[in-house]
């Protein structure tokens, strides 16, 4: 299996997470999931990234960039990734 | 009245046997923080040491609950890379970790429609649990490429693994 550049911390079933998912598709981009605990005080993993501990976050390797908030990440892929880029 | 205690006899099961190559999958692999597929040949190929592929009963019934305070007492991790199979959730595997004291040092494989039991012959019908499927009891040992080096499957039910033959493989 390649590794993808994109790691996606996602909770499932939930919809920012999928918001994500959707845009990461959109442009074809591959990327891992990581599922994480849905207890708010016990996903350490995504705090000690982002520091914060919300989901969805996303690390790119390809940019070195770290970022959570569906919406920030949906503008950071679109000015990356998308065709503006 | 027969008194004597009975296990359920399960006969042989066609399984890889050593110096076969162990089949691969993909199925989530939980670990204390977080679950991602993971494919086997992609643990085999990083693991330092040898990978112990455990397949047992669902969590929470007793012998996962044994043969996990087992394998934490030996301290198997130092020598190899452990995980488990179950057909529990991730979930269920999360609380596993947590409660058999073993995060940080083992990974559960998630595997909730028995198909891996099923590629490595050793699934099992859960007789008063309609539906339900799981593997027979069983561990294997596996080199980098996934060449078996050792392979034990429960003929009966409930069996449990030797374990000091598999740890004189690692």
């Amino acid at each position: 299996m390649s590794d993808p550049d994109i790691t996606l911390y996602r909770l499932q079933a939930c919809p920012y997470c999928e918001r994500v998912v959707r845009k990461l598709h959109e442009h074809g981009l591959e990327y891992r999931s990581r599922f994480v605990e849905p207890m708010h005080s016990e996903r350490d993993v995504v705090k000690r990234l982002s520091g914060k501990r919300t989901v969805p976050a996303i690390v790119d390797e390809n940019t070195g960039v770290t970022m959570s908030e569906s919406a920030n990440i949906v503008e950071y892929i679109e000015n990356t990734y998308g065709e503006a880029a | 009245m027969d008194l004597e205690f009975d296990v359920v006899e399960l006969g042989e099961a066609d399984h890889p046997e050593a110096g076969e190559r162990a089949p691969d999958f993909t199925r989530p692999l939980v670990n204390d923080e977080f679950w991602e597929d993971v494919a086997l040949s992609e643990l085999c190929a990083e693991s330092e040491g040898p990978v112990v592929l455990v397949f047992h009963a669902m969590d929470g019934a007793f012998p996962a609950t044994y043969i996990w305070n087992e394998i934490r007492d030996r301290s198997w991790h130092e020598r190899a890379t452990v995980v488990g199979l179950s057909i529990s959730t991730p979930y269920a595997h999360k609380d596993l970790l947590e409660e058999r004291n073993v995060e940080g040092d083992y990974r559960l494989y998630s595997d909730p429609a028995n198909g891996v039991a099923e590629r490595y012959g050793i699934a099992m019908d859960l007789d008063g649990m309609a539906g339900l499927a799981e593997p027979r009891p069983a561990v294997f040992v596996l080199d980098s490429d996934r060449t078996v080096e050792y392979a034990w499957v429960g003929e009966e039910w409930p069996a449990f693994p030797d374990y000091d033959a598999v740890e004189a493989q690692l």
